[in-house]
């Protein structure tokens, strides 16, 4: 083969990758995850906001759970950050956070500034415990159902059009049955 | 009525595009001259139509024409007239009308360019162009009609994107889309040259003007976009490695490959395939880039509507374009051989070294920015990727590329003898290494190892910029265009590192809770918080803050923040008010209402930062300064003499 070929190898290759990205994002285009559907992985972080205890997904089963995978370098997440707080406080669903690659006192000065919508805060320095969840970049959202399954995925800034058409329905029946 | 001028205009100029490609390429090839004197005028005819079918939606949006479905979406009857215009590029329809019309420009540029050139080529480069425009123009009408009816019309529209009503973003599209569709002329030429099986410094000489306009202009449309994130976004950022941004950023560092590798062909008849690689490798990654943000495979702040039948509808035309291009470079790249040679010291090393760590550049920013995509289809756990990856990984080719710059100015062409200029290098340097040390620790009082780096490559690349100029001017040689211009864009560079440097080193970034009449203080700055008063604008409401800033006890001036709320869509939006003082730039942002007259006011004092922009822009003039040498001119016209004579020759040989 000559070397000159070589570019059009190489593109060949990324064809089948954009095809499979295509047939991937069924709806709207957003990346589906792989966690869908499947056992939540388990974490244990320190707490940003106290540092006595650690934040664990132990503590959280048997309970819905949102995690929210957040940073202050992260553009959408500010975005998105009055939606989270509007949801925090309707007391719908706890909110849990994971704080990736993200300055501790950054991230303090921005919960100061802007609310603090999470009922506990797992700091992520090294980022292992996004990559165990496949974040694929900030902001993500994941819903965890009280078995500890991963309900639904949402990558990008949370929405209010999101929440009312992705997030309440799936929630809704069984937050009725609790009641 | 006028929508369906419109839609028809484009119709009509899909065919138009599609005879250009036909006669230009089938013509040239058949070698059937009549053929051939169809090309311009079906050049000429899609331009005229395009710019009906512009005219007709720019008429929609200020008659408020709301049973038009794209502008009921993208206006409103108290949206002002400025913006009304621009809110034609403001979504996806009209960018991708916006994309067609530039390369309607452009194309149309190039027929009368193309006067100049063989007339063969001159027909191939053209229905190369024709072959694009069709692609774009069919993509347009068959998913996305901008001239769709909504029937029942909207009373009101739903508004443009809050985010766009901003006059840097306004004209953001449309200098990014020119220089973007630029890179289509190169690569036009780069297919034209692999057709006829023939490249030579001729093709070079054509190429260069042409493919440096556009770098010139996709510099100053992503600099403008920079500029638009730090003071609409609020937060001081001015890059975010945002899939969009990496979009316009890949062509740009390839572009910029391309520019030095098309002076090594002209120069010296060298890099000859390498050069047409880069060509098409430019276009192509202005095609994936809108692949990218099109298809909505990749989320950002920046996306419009996704819809995966038109990322189907994409992939199929870069398979077309990118794959059937670089089959041609398979095919004929082989054929075009080099012979002349150079030592390792000479300038054409340099250019080397500089392609290839451009291309490293692109790379990693390419392979950040598919990471997701491609774990995604290997299955595999996605990768996590952002400011934490780029950062430090990009720095790794960027640092080498702007070390090697300055000891590549002093080389020269062909021979490595960098012995007779070492005297001149250590100078430079040596000066640069001094008022680097005098900066960090005389003006900031503080330095990393980073900083200093930075501040000694800003000043040895400016300094070595100077070298060339000034030796001619000393021996009484004329100074070219070219040369002025690639001197002045070389200076942007080094002013460009001094300015990131200093403002990645020296920033200092506060939040405070401020009541009315209470002060903060940041880096000698004062800040007297006076209060917020309501406001209203044409389409929104909002407060506006005002901060009284004192340096020692010289006044400065009042600043005013503002948070605005857009009525119909209901978004918040703030306006950091921003000001600068010798060169630093003071950044204000309103926070929240924290209740009792208090408010969270985050402050900024970033030394230099509109050096960045500014360094930015005197690239761009660099180019377009270097765009624009006579030289060009003068040598297309004889050698397109001596072409056309030898192809006449040719021809009664036959």
């Amino acid at each position: 083969m000559n070397r000159f070929a070589l570019p059009l190898a190489l593109f060949a290759l990324l064809v089948v990758v954009l095809a499979i990205s295509i047939r991937h994002s069924p709806e709207k285009g957003i990346i589906v995850s792989p966690l869908v559907g499947r056992k939540a992985p388990g974490f244990a972080l320190p707490s940003l906001t106290d540092a006595q205890h650690m934040v664990s997904s132990g503590d959280l089963q048997g309970r819905w759970y949102l995690l929210n995978v957040w940073g202050t370098w992260c553009v959408e997440c500010r975005a998105e950050h009055a939606m989270l707080v509007e949801v925090g406080h309707s007391g719908v669903i706890p909110i849990i956070g994971l704080d990736w690659k993200d300055e501790d006192d950054h991230a303090l000065e921005w919960l100061a500034q802007l609310g603090n919508p999470y009922q506990a805060i797992g700091v992520d320095h090294d980022g292992r415990t996004a990559i165990d969840w496949g974040v694929y970049g900030a902001p993500e959202t994941f819903l965890v159902n009280p078995q500890g399954v991963v309900v639904y995925k949402l990558v990008g800034p949370l929405t209010r059009e999101s929440w009312t058409q992705d997030f309440l329905p799936r929630l809704a029946q069984p937050a009725r049955a609790r009641l | 009525m006028l929508p369906e001028l419109g839609h028809f205009a484009l119709i009509l100029a899909l065919l138009l595009a599609g005879l250009q490609a036909f006669f230009g390429i089938a013509g040239a090839h058949l070698r059937r001259d009549r053929w051939l004197a169809a090309v311009a005028p079906a050049v000429a005819g899609q331009f005229v139509m395009v710019a009906t079918a512009i005219a007709c939606l720019v008429s929609a949006f200020v008659t408020h024409d709301f049973s038009v479905s794209y502008v009921a979406e993208n206006s409103n009857s108290a949206l002002p007239l400025f913006y009304r215009v621009t809110a034609l590029w403001g979504a996806h329809e009209g960018s991708l009308l916006l994309w067609i019309f530039l390369l309607a420009c452009w194309t149309l540029a190039v027929a009368i360019g193309a006067a100049r050139l063989p007339v063969r080529f001159g027909a191939r480069v053209l229905g190369v162009l024709g072959v694009v425009s069709f692609g774009f123009l069919l993509f347009t009408l068959a998913t996305s009609n901008p001239f769709l009816r909504l029937i029942p019309a909207a009373p009101d529209g739903r508004d443009l994107n809050p985010i766009l009503q901003d006059p840097a973003l306004a004209i953001h599209p449309p200098i990014l889309y020119t220089g973007y569709v630029g890179f289509a002329v190169a690569f036009a030429f780069a297919c034209a040259a692999m057709l006829e099986g023939r490249l030579d410094q001729a093709w070079a000489r054509w190429t260069r003007p042409w493919t440096t306009s556009a770098w010139a202009f996709l510099t100053v449309g992503i600099a403008l976009g920079s500029w638009w994130a730090y003071y609409e976004l609020g937060w001081g950022g001015f890059w975010f490695w945002d899939p969009v941004e990496n979009a316009s950023f890949m062509p740009w560092l390839v572009g910029t490959a391309l520019v030095h590798s098309l002076a090594v062909t002209d120069k010296r008849g060298l890099f000859k395939s390498w050069t047409l690689l880069l060509a098409i490798l430019a276009f192509s990654l202005s095609l994936l880039g809108t692949f990218l943000v099109r298809s909505g495979v990749l989320v950002s702040v920046h996306s419009f509507a996704a819809d995966p039948t038109r990322g189907i509808f994409i992939l199929v035309f870069l398979i077309i374009m990118i794959g059937g291009s670089l089959a041609l470079y398979a095919w004929r790249a082989p054929l075009l051989r080099s012979s002349a040679g150079f030592e390792l010291g000479a300038r054409e090393s340099f250019l080397l070294f500089n392609n290839i760590l451009l291309v490293i550049a692109a790379a990693i920013v390419f392979g950040g920015t598919m990471a997701p995509l491609i774990a995604d289809s290997l299955g595999l756990p996605t990768l996590s990727v952002g400011l934490p990856y780029f950062n430090p990984t990009f720095l790794m080719p960027i640092l080498p590329l702007l070390a090697l710059l300055p000891v590549g100015l002093h080389a020269k062409w062909k021979r490595g003898r960098l012995a007779q200029q070492q005297r001149a290098i250590l100078a430079t340097l040596a000066v640069s290494l001094v008022l680097s040390l005098a900066v960090s620790f005389g003006v900031f009082a503080q330095g990393k190892i980073l900083t200093l780096v930075g501040l000694t490559l800003g000043p040895w690349i400016i300094l070595s910029s100077l070298v060339d100029p000034i030796d001619r001017w000393r021996r009484r040689l004329t100074v070219s265009r070219s040369i002025l211009g690639m001197t002045i864009a070389h200076i942007g560079v080094g002013l460009f590192v001094i300015g990131i440097t200093v403002v990645q080193s020296f920033t200092q970034e506060h939040d405070v809770a401020l009541g009315r009449g209470e002060r903060a203080s940041v880096s000698g700055y004062e800040f007297r918080f006076e209060g917020v008063r309501s406001m209203e604008g044409p389409n929104y409401d909002g407060v506006r803050g005002s901060i009284v800033v004192t340096r020692g006890a010289a006044p400065l001036g009042t600043l005013y923040p503002e948070k605005r709320r857009y009525w119909v869509q209901g978004t918040v939006t703030t306006e950091a008010a921003i000001q600068m003082n010798r060169g630093t730039n003071l950044l204000i942002a309103l926070g929240d209402d924290l209740g009792a007259g208090r408010w969270s006011v985050r402050i900024q004092v970033r030394p230099l930062i509109s050096l960045v922009w500014l360094a930015a822009l005197i690239m761009a003039i660099g180019g377009a300064i270097a765009g624009s040498d006579r030289r060009y001119r003068a040598a297309a016209r004889s050698a397109a003499e001596v072409a056309s004579g030898g192809a006449a020759a040719q021809e009664r040989a036959g």
